[in-house]
Parts: structure tokens; C-alpha cells; sequence
């Protein structure tokens, strides 16, 4: 190691990585707390259909150009992703919240991130509640 | 030589920087009008046929055209199939050739991954009722290309009306056929 560009370079490379690139950190990472995340990635619908609610957000996912992955009506989750010259990967899952309502909750990962910031939730609420008929609740 | 390294490093840092921290464009999940126009691109109204015939009458089409199903779900109508497939086009390669005859090599696209999720729904009627034996069916197309050193070179939704228009004309065969039990 007698160049000192060399060094340079590792030691800058090495200060970059662990910002950037965490490895087996990644697995259990988050960067907000679960109550954080669920208030702006879930709302609740006043519908107890649980199959038409399903049906509704894999139109809208379909409005918003993404392809189906996986669909299961037993478990209510909806997968899909969207090519747009970038890659964006949605989970969907609906369930009954008491006797009345459905809870939707969305969670998205843009390229090799989680999306953890309330903005694009809100438009993917707002394109599902225009296919619903139904207004999105917030839910706390 | 030294700032040629500096250089280096700078890009480096803020590529690694920029790849890491990119988010996610404005309007990844907004509907613009653009959105519509598709729905009516891809999707169809098909009468005289049952939404579980009219999946397996699909199921028969993505089959006629080579792709394998990767999941299914009939009770909520999805299937969702792929196919690997060449991306060489001849142009490319004529490019690559070209380059490689002043000696300088050009990677050309090789392979692509094609997906489709096909969805079907009841129709609803005026009255908010489902019409009996018709439903709605939806495609999407979307696409990865791969070049000769295995980067992803596209990364795609399928638009061209042609493709969309083509697949419903066989659906439509298929469906007769379904119907006629051949």
C-alpha cells in the first residue's frame, strides 16, 4: 500500500459502502418504527368484501401499469411490479378490521429500497379510492 | 496521474452515493390521463362465455404463444405468466460488427424476460348488477432485456397497441372454440 491514491481510494470507498450498502443489517432494517410506517401505508375501507376488495386494488395496480405477481384471496395479499425504466415492487394485503371495514395495507420497494416516506402511499390510496367508490380512512 | 486517481474517486463516491439514495419518481403511483387510454388498450369485454371458461380460454392463448404460467388464482381471475426469449435484432449486431472491425467492442442485447398478468372481472351492468356469462379481461406486458454481458439494458412496459390487438384477436378464436367444447 505505498501509493497514496490507492489508499485514497479504498478508504473512500470503504467510507462510502456502510451508508449506502449495509449486508446482513439489511435484513431486519427499517428506518421508521412499525406505528410510523402503518399510519401512512394502511386505511381502512367501509366494505366487508374482502374478494371485491381485492379485485379493486388489482385493477388499480393495473391502472398504475404494474404486472401481477402472486395473488391469494385466502391470505388477501396482491403482488405486483412496475417496469418503468425503473423497477417498483408493491405488496397489497387486505383483511377485516371489526365488523364493518377492510384494512388495506401497502408496502413498496423501489429499486433496492424500501419506500418509507408517506407520499407515494397517499397517491396510491387516492388512485385506489377513486376504483373503490369508497373513501380511505385513516386508521390509528 | 494523481488527479486522474481523484477523479476516479469522486465518481466512484458519488455513484455509490446516487444508487443507494435514488427515490422514487412522483408520479410512480399518480393516474394521469395516460392511464385511462391504456385501460382501454388492454382491456376487453367478452360476452357468451363465464369468467372460469374465459381464464382457461386465456390460459390456452398464453400457451399458444409460448408462455409458461407462473401463478394463478382463479377466484380472484389472475394468472400471471413469462417467457424467456432472443433479444438479438439485427441492427445491433450489424452496430457491434461495424465496431468490431476499427477494433472496439460494443455489447448487444441477447436475451429478454417477457411477463404478463392477465385478469379477468365481472362486468357490471348499468344497474350495478353483474351482467350473467360476460366479463371484463385485462393484460399487461412488461419486459427485461438482458445484453451479451448480462446487464440489464431495458427495463420496460409493453405499450404497442398492435401486440394488444393481436392477443385479443386469439383470445376471441379461443374463446369460440372454448364455447364450442372443440
Amino acid at each position: 500500500m505505498k501509493n497514496p491514491c490507492m489508499s485514497a481510494l479504498i478508504l473512500a470507498i470503504t467510507l462510502a459502502l456502510p451508508a449506502c450498502a449495509p449486508s446482513t443489517k439489511a435484513v431486519m432494517e427499517t428506518s421508521q418504527s412499525a406505528v410510523a410506517l402503518r399510519s401512512f401505508q394502511q386505511r381502512a375501507f367501509d366494505t366487508t368484501d374482502k374478494e371485491k376488495t381485492l379485485r379493486t386494488v388489482i385493477s388499480t395496480l393495473q391502472d398504475l401499469s404494474f404486472v401481477v405477481d402472486k395473488a391469494d384471496l385466502e391470505l388477501g395479499t396482491i403482488s405486483a411490479t412496475k417496469l418503468s425504466g425503473y423497477q417498483l415492487r408493491m405488496t397489497v394485503t387486505v383483511r377485516p378490521r371489526g365488523e364493518t371495514q377492510m384494512l388495506v395495507r401497502a408496502n413498496a420497494q423501489y429499486m433496492d429500497k424500501a419506500v418509507e416516506e408517506p407520499k407515494p402511499y397517499q397517491d396510491f390510496f387516492i388512485s385506489l379510492e377513486k376504483s373503490m367508490f369508497l373513501t380511505a380512512h385513516q386508521v390509528d | 496521474m494523481r488527479s486522474r486517481y481523484l477523479a476516479a474517486i469522486a465518481v466512484g463516491c458519488s455513484l455509490l452515493t446516487l444508487g443507494g439514495c435514488a427515490t422514487i419518481p412522483k408520479d410512480a403511483l399518480v393516474l394521469t390521463p395516460d392511464s385511462l387510454e391504456r385501460r382501454q388498450l388492454q382491456t376487453r369485454r367478452i360476452d357468451g362465455i363465464g369468467e372460469s371458461n374465459l381464464l382457461s380460454a386465456a390460459a390456452g392463448v398464453l400457451q399458444d404463444i409460448g408462455f409458461n404460467i407462473d401463478e394463478s388464482e382463479t377466484r380472484l381471475g389472475v394468472i400471471v405468466a413469462s417467457k424467456d426469449r432472443s433479444a438479438v435484432t439485427g441492427s445491433q449486431v450489424m452496430g457491434t460488427v461495424l465496431l468490431a472491425l476499427i477494433g472496439a467492442y460494443k455489447d448487444f442485447d441477447k436475451t429478454q424476460k417477457i411477463r404478463v398478468s392477465l385478469v379477468t372481472r365481472p362486468f357490471v351492468g348499468q344497474d350495478g348488477a353483474a351482467v350473467p356469462n360476460t366479463s371484463l379481461i385485462r393484460i399487461t406486458i412488461q419486459r427485461i432485456v438482458r445484453n451479451t454481458s448480462g446487464q440489464v439494458t431495458r427495463i420496460e412496459s409493453i405499450e404497442e397497441p398492435a401486440i394488444y390487438q393481436e392477443f385479443f384477436d386469439k383470445l376471441s378464436k379461443s374463446v369460440f372454440l372454448e364455447v364450442q367444447q372443440i
